[in-house]
């Protein structure tokens, strides 16, 4: 356990001495799209007022789980690529999955720092009336702790597989369909208008993060059912952390 | 003498990385023993396995066959626990680049639980000992060869292991660096701490080994302390020439042989290895017997007993790539 801390200790080290960038990456793309969407086009009223009760979870729900699957794949592809210099952590006195526990942990929190730092910002640019229940707070939580694991796990079984100098294609090949699809601009539930898509989006992981958010933040919004957003974030967790940890044993042990 | 490294009959074959690529095998069945105190040196060149060794020893390989241990404890059945005893400073500089030097010392002793003032207090000293305390809180980035070497080794000697493994220590140091780190090394050693180093050069394991394995393609061709193993050679002198129109029928070969003093002559192309145990005058009656054969002598060469011979008359290879 000692070790298990220390190993948190060191990354977190790093995440505070580079928090400048960290928060530019991680907060100026979500705070550009609140501004022209959640701010200026419901002033030029192009977009219907209510517009930003729909977007304000998709934004949060975006930045935390794209920062928290960043968090863990960037490092890994580095470290495994070339510099070697995770070889240090991975001679302390743990197991191999303990090491990439910590990675995941440590993605989960640059993923709550993410929150709380676009959240409030979000919410101010756009004003949305957020009445919530201590049922709501809940459910909140458990939403942010969960989409948060569910990407960091993702993010390892990307840096463990895809070799250094696919890793922009990677991002770009996956990452804008994920997002697009993710039913982060609109609801799942209006999407009966196309059925065929309304079902196919269900394979991508991000719907029920942005879902959740929907259901906990904003839940006189149409969203889809607790029951399928908590069972396919635990799903995909329990999925993606069990191949992670696999790949990053794999690859730390020739 | 208790033994603190056992590696018996080690094999290792790396699988082919792609669907192209070609099965490895890097380990032959591989055995040594060393005994606590000693400073153990694996002498081969580049791709006879010595790095694989060190990492099995260091479980960051895993064997696909044989037996690996650390103070009897084996290091594929529990790795956690060998990680605890040794100390490793691996032929790449993989020092963590967002810490500063004092920062990487102090964090790795956390890994290992030393607790917050006895860390410190070693760091300190260590950073005095390697010559780095004025360098301590800068990022590693801008360090020489030979001051990320001696961080590398800082690191691995924070959580006070029993036994160091260092793979090709020297490699890429300029020779002022390789004495300061000869001497280190040598020191760290007479306080008590058993060491395992890899090498391609041939004075380095003569200088700091008390015993030296012989490593070529994955396996032992020798083992004993570097004056045994130089004695070894054949005659111990070597001289060596390159002929030209030496003829297949080995007449010249033949007539080598009878010289007094020589006790093994190895032809090989255009190259002929005569070993001797003694050298005077040799090199001239050799010519002399080239003259007589209409054999041209384009280049000779003579050396004294050590390592590198041993190699040559090992494999028939040389050392130096």
């Amino acid at each position: 356990m000692t070790t298990f801390i220390a190993l948190l200790h060191r990354d977190l080290r790093v995440v505070r001495r580079e928090l400048p960038s960290f928060l530019l990456r991680v907060v100026l793309n979500p705070l550009l799209f609140t501004f022209i969407f959640g701010f200026v086009m419901p002033r030029m009223g192009i977009i219907k007022q209510g517009y930003t009760d729909m977007l304000l979870p998709g934004i949060l729900g975006l930045s935390m789980t794209l920062s928290s699957m960043q968090a863990v794949s960037l490092p890994l592809v580095i470290d495994f690529g070339w510099s070697k210099e995770i070889e240090d952590r991975l001679l302390a006195p743990i197991s191999i999955a303990g090491v990439g526990l910590g990675k995941i942990i440590v993605g989960v929190i640059q993923a709550i720092i993410a929150g709380l730092v676009v959240l409030p910002l979000a919410w101010l640019l756009m004003r949305v009336q957020l009445n919530l229940t201590t049922t709501d707070v809940i459910h909140f939580v458990l939403v942010a702790l969960l989409s948060s694991w569910l990407f960091a796990a993702f993010g390892m079984v990307i840096g463990t597989i895809v070799p250094p100098q696919q890793i922009s294609l990677i991002f770009t090949a996956l990452l804008s369909p994920m997002i697009f699809f993710g039913c982060a601009y609109y609801p799942w539930a209006t999407l009966y208008v196309i059925p065929w898509f309304k079902y196919a989006v269900l394979v991508n992981p991000l719907v029920y993060a942005n879902e959740g958010f929907r259901m906990a933040l904003t839940p006189h919004m149409p969203h889809m059912p607790m029951v399928l957003v908590y069972g396919a974030l635990i799903g995909f967790s329990l999925f993606f952390t069990w191949i992670g940890l696999r790949k990053f044993e794999a690859r730390a042990l020739d | 003498m208790e033994t603190v490294i056992t590696v018996r009959e080690l094999k290792k074959t790396f699988k082919p990385k792609s669907r192209k690529g070609v099965e490895v095998k890097a380990l032959d069945g591989i055995s040594f023993e060393v005994p606590r105190g000693e400073f153990f040196g694996l002498l081969g060149p580049n791709g006879a396995g010595k790095t694989t060794t060190i990492g099995i020893l260091t479980t960051r390989v895993l064997p696909t066959g044989g037996v690996a241990q650390i103070e009897g404890i084996d290091v594929a059945h529990d790795p956690v626990s060998v990680k605890r005893r040794i100390g490793v400073v691996p032929q790449v500089n993989n020092l963590d680049r967002s810490l500063t030097a004092r920062e990487i010392l102090l964090f790795h002793a956390a890994y290992f639980g030393v607790p917050k003032q006895e860390r410190e207090q070693r760091a300190e000293q260590l950073l005095a000992r390697f010559e780095l305390t004025e360098r301590a809180d800068e990022k590693v980035n801008g360090f020489s060869g030979g001051m990320a070497q001696r961080l590398k080794i800082g690191r691995a000697l924070m959580h006070d292991p029993a036994i160091l493994f260092l793979d090709e220590p020297t490699t890429g140091l300029d020779p002022q660096s390789r004495r300061a780190m000869w001497e280190l090394l040598t020191e760290l050693n007479q306080k008590g701490l058993t060491i395992l180093l890899t090498t391609h050069y041939m004075e380095e394991a003569d200088q700091l080994c008390s015993r030296t394995a012989i490593v070529d393609h994955g396996r032992v061709l020798a083992l004993d302390s570097p004056a045994q193993l130089k004695r070894s050679v054949p005659g111990g002198y070597l001289v060596e020439l390159q002929v030209r129109n030496s003829g297949a029928d080995g007449v010249f070969t033949d007539a080598l042989r009878s010289l007094p003093g020589v006790v093994e002559i190895k032809a090989e192309n255009d190259r002929v290895r005569v070993y001797a145990d003694r050298v005077e005058g040799l090199l001239a009656s050799a010519m002399r017997l080239a003259g007589e054969q209409h054999v041209t002598v384009t280049d000779a060469h003579v050396s004294e007993p050590s390592l590198e011979n041993l190699f040559l008359h090992l494999t028939g290879r040389s050392l130096r790539p």
